[in-house]
């Protein structure tokens, strides 16, 4: 399946991080960076801020409503950015979305 | 060093000791002359040290990490030291209740070698009955909760089975697959006729993989790792000599590879006498291939220096007999013929029937 025909994420989705994966902060960057077998992704602030609330209890809507009011920006940008980053994540199995 | 060089992974090959006889076996062919010298405290200080630099990913290895009989002690420390800890494991010897011991102290995930997927081959390149006790281990992994990682070594004897290795994993329901191709160094390069792919079993192997990638995709994260016999350019070993990666030897050495300690003529030290900080910035060994001051040419003016650092040390030493050529799996290499005549060799249909075991010997 390619990337074009993929369907639209429901915003009623709870996203979890993946029992593989492991949040932390690295001491040597500050940054915050999810590890996984053999790899890590160093996450810039907003990724970082995405993941933290991807514990399972919160909808996608909720999240994007969070954040909105967190970094205090467009709700359709905000919108955007959270959803294009978990559709990548979901690809990489690194979270997982339960309805 | 560059501030580029940051530490991310220790590799802690507890043991050279294996139940297994693994024909490609990655360890030093004179694995013997490196026995177990580091007691339970050294290794906890170690991964302290490695966690002080900056290390979040600990690989238990070997050998067999679980011939360790504190195991479940040393994870318990990666755990207080935040860790991503994964053990890399044939699976013997092991329990479900060790299992559930090691997980409980707080280890992060489980990779299990699979040799082949049928059981009378997995056991004879594995040199010993071990097919059907892995299956089990992956099953105990799963029920526990903890994720599973299968990794197989691929090489012309099994490259045709990709596709029943890939329905094996997604029966077993792995979080991911590993399907390397041998790396032609230590025991597999003893074995390299025995076990070099032709390009056409290649080829069709990697459209197999690449077309279950895309349909596993958020499933099963897939893994075809290509032998850089047939890359043309070569791999950026351990992302850069001395740049991410620090291995520690059963005997103490830290290394910048697996082999490093097979390449005459460099010094590398003992944790046991020099704190990691110091070996990281000060050793002679690691300092000896960072940067771009030995590469040779053709890698001195190439724009892929920064990308693949030159290739592999321990390839370019045991083909060419100098660690600081240029790889000679690179197609731009002077000894690139090397590669082309072993090549050329594995288009012939006869496979060799002597296989040389892995042994623990003087």
């Amino acid at each position: 399946m390619s990337e074009s025909v993929r369907p639209a994420l429901s915003l009623e989705l709870k996203p979890k991080l993946a029992p593989k994966t492991k949040l932390r902060l690295d001491q040597k960057t500050g940054k915050y960076i999810l590890l996984y077998p053999e790899k890590g992704l160093l996450l810039n602030p907003t990724g970082a801020a995405i993941l933290k609330l991807c514990t399972g209890e919160q909808t996608l809507s909720s999240i994007i409503a969070t954040l909105t009011l967190e970094f205090q920006s467009d709700q359709a940008k905000v919108q955007a950015e959270v959803l294009a980053f978990v559709h990548t994540l979901l690809d990489r199995g690194l979270i997982q979305a339960e309805p | 060093m560059t501030d580029d060089d940051r530490l991310y992974t220790l590799i802690a090959e507890l043991t050279y000791l294996c139940p297994l006889r693994c024909v490609y076996c990655s360890n030093p062919t004179d694995l013997a002359a490196h026995p177990d010298r580091l007691q339970t405290a050294d290794w906890l200080r170690v991964f302290k040290e490695a966690a002080e630099l900056g290390a979040l990913q600990l690989n238990l290895s070997g050998g067999e990490p679980l011939l360790r009989k504190d195991l479940e002690q040393l994870v318990e420390g990666a755990a207080a030291l935040d860790f991503y800890s994964n053990l890399i494991t044939s699976g013997l010897p092991l329990t479900r209740e060790r299992l559930l011991r090691l997980r409980d102290a707080g280890l992060s995930s489980v990779q299990v070698s699979l040799q082949d997927v049928l059981a009378a081959d997995s056991d004879r390149i594995a040199g010993r009955e071990s097919f059907a006790q892995k299956l089990e281990v992956m099953s105990w992994v799963k029920d526990l909760g903890l994720p599973l990682t299968l990794n197989i070594v691929l090489h012309r004897q099994n490259l045709s089975r990709v596709a029943d290795m890939i329905a094996l994993a997604e029966r077993m329901q792995v979080d991911r697959l590993e399907l390397a191709n041998t790396q032609y160094l230590a025991w597999a390069l003893t074995n390299r006729s025995a076990l070099l792919p032709s390009q056409a079993q290649l080829d069709d192997a990697r459209e197999v993989a690449r077309a279950a990638r895309e349909r596993l995709k958020g499933k099963i994260e897939l893994l075809f790792v290509l032998p850089d016999y047939y890359s043309d350019r070569p791999k950026a070993c351990m992302s850069g000599w001395g740049k991410r990666y620090l291995l520690v030897s059963p005997d103490g050495l830290a290394l910048p590879c697996h082999l490093a300690h097979t390449l005459p003529g460099l010094t590398f030290d003992n944790v046991q006498e020099h704190s990691l900080h110091e070996i990281w910035h000060e050793s002679p060994g690691f300092a000896v291939f960072r940067g771009e001051a030995w590469m040779p040419e053709p890698c001195q003016s190439c724009e892929r220096r920064t990308v693949d650092f030159g290739g592999c040390r321990c390839q370019a030493f045991h083909l060419t007999g100098d660690a600081a050529a240029t790889d000679p799996a690179c197609g731009l290499s002077p000894k690139h013929d090397l590669i082309r005549e072993a090549r050329a060799a594995a288009h012939g249909q006869l496979i060799p029937l002597t296989l040389r075991y892995r042994e623990f010997t003087r």
